[in-house]
């Protein structure tokens, strides 16, 4: 649920990034928020266990610019991947606005990435929302390694119905911001389109 | 987006005046109104060694968390939560099923008053949704987001 403030001149957007345990979600966050300017952003929040595992949630406030004199401002949340978190990620999907799936490319991980999909959609569905019409993007993730599933068959998988996609590397931060540009561009025209 | 929330400068205004008066005749330190999604709404009081954003951001992570306990246990919401500090005490409540009013406050103030005011404070706030949340389905404004253009958006990533 974006959040218009005609008082102040903000507008403000949530960002969920999903997908099954270690597929990197917290690491494009982490990488956004390297190579963002201090006052584009805010501070990082991890919520997670000793072992760095998400517990929560990761939220990283970050400000684009303005738009029409409306400063634009995404807050990115992203879900612990872990199967049993499934009562935390339902909290964290109330009121998204934009939702990038991040996919682990290695072939042994294809199941954890179908099962982790059905669940976003079904969790979206509990909410009352539906991905297809929800502005909604696509990222393979850890596509330098040696067992990574050729795209074709990901895609197959993971992006039946064509939205916007990208190959990541994640931790050297290849297509990290390309994604994020694709889903913030997609909830702004979501809002013009709503207005 | 159909549930999206619009804040209007005069509804803003009233806002930030209940929790002027909230601040002071609660004795408290700092006052915030937050949107359930996380969102900050309006402060008050000595907020600026604050990080408003990341309070709001976690404060509405603990009240989804408190709320999704309230289910499994077959209630309908806690309505509050209180934590204990040694030096700054937390006071949290659920406004109008859509706001957060998180309150601030140390040894100067005691957990009663700060209950009490914010009763007071909180029927008040219920007011201004239900005004906003009218303003906003009638849709008198126009809405500036129809005029941006493709080219607006592009020039948000130009760097």
């Amino acid at each position: 649920m974006s959040f218009i403030n005609y008082s102040s001149r903000e507008i403000n957007c949530k960002i969920v990034y999903y997908g099954p345990g270690l597929c990197g979600k917290t690491t494009n966050l982490q990488y956004i928020y390297n190579k963002t300017n201090p006052e584009a952003k805010g501070k990082m929040i991890s919520l997670a266990t000793e072992t760095e595992r998400t517990l929560f949630f990761d939220f990283l406030p970050l400000s684009l610019g303005e738009i029409r004199g409306f400063r634009t401002r995404f807050h990115l949340y992203t879900v612990p991947g872990q199967v049993f978190y499934d009562a935390s990620r339902k909290l964290i999907l109330k009121g998204v606005d934009g939702v990038v799936f991040v996919g682990d490319s290695q072939m042994e991980r294809m199941e954890a990435n179908i099962e982790s999909l059905d669940n976003l959609r079904t969790n979206l569905g509990e909410q009352g929302y539906d991905l297809d019409k929800l502005p909604y993007v696509v990222q393979y993730n850890k596509r330098d390694l040696p067992n990574a599933s050729p795209m074709t068959e990901l895609e197959e998988a993971l992006n039946p119905t064509k939205v916007p996609q990208f190959e990541a590397v994640a931790t050297k931060g290849v297509g990290v911001f390309d994604t994020l540009k694709a889903v913030a561009k997609l909830v702004l025209t979501e809002l013009r389109r709503g207005s | 987006m159909g549930n999206q929330l619009v804040m209007y400068e005069e509804e803003l205004q009233q806002i930030n005046h209940i929790c002027d008066v909230l601040h002071r005749d609660a004795n408290a330190k700092a006052v915030l109104v937050i949107d359930k999604n996380g969102q900050a709404i309006a402060q008050a009081g000595e907020v600026e060694q604050l990080d408003v954003t990341s309070l709001s951001s976690l404060t509405a992570g603990n009240v989804a968390a408190t709320g999704g306990i309230a289910q499994l246990l077959a209630e309908k919401e806690f309505a509050g939560q209180f934590h204990e500090g040694e030096k700054t005490n937390v006071h949290i409540s659920i406004v109008g099923q859509r706001l957060i009013l998180l309150v601030l406050f140390d040894e100067r103030s005691s957990l009663g008053l700060v209950r009490l005011r914010v009763r007071k404070a909180s029927n008040e706030l219920v007011h201004v949704i239900e005004q906003l949340v009218k303003k906003s389905e009638s849709a008198s404004q126009p809405s500036v987001f129809a005029e941006i253009t493709d080219a607006d958006i592009d020039n948000l990533f130009n760097d």
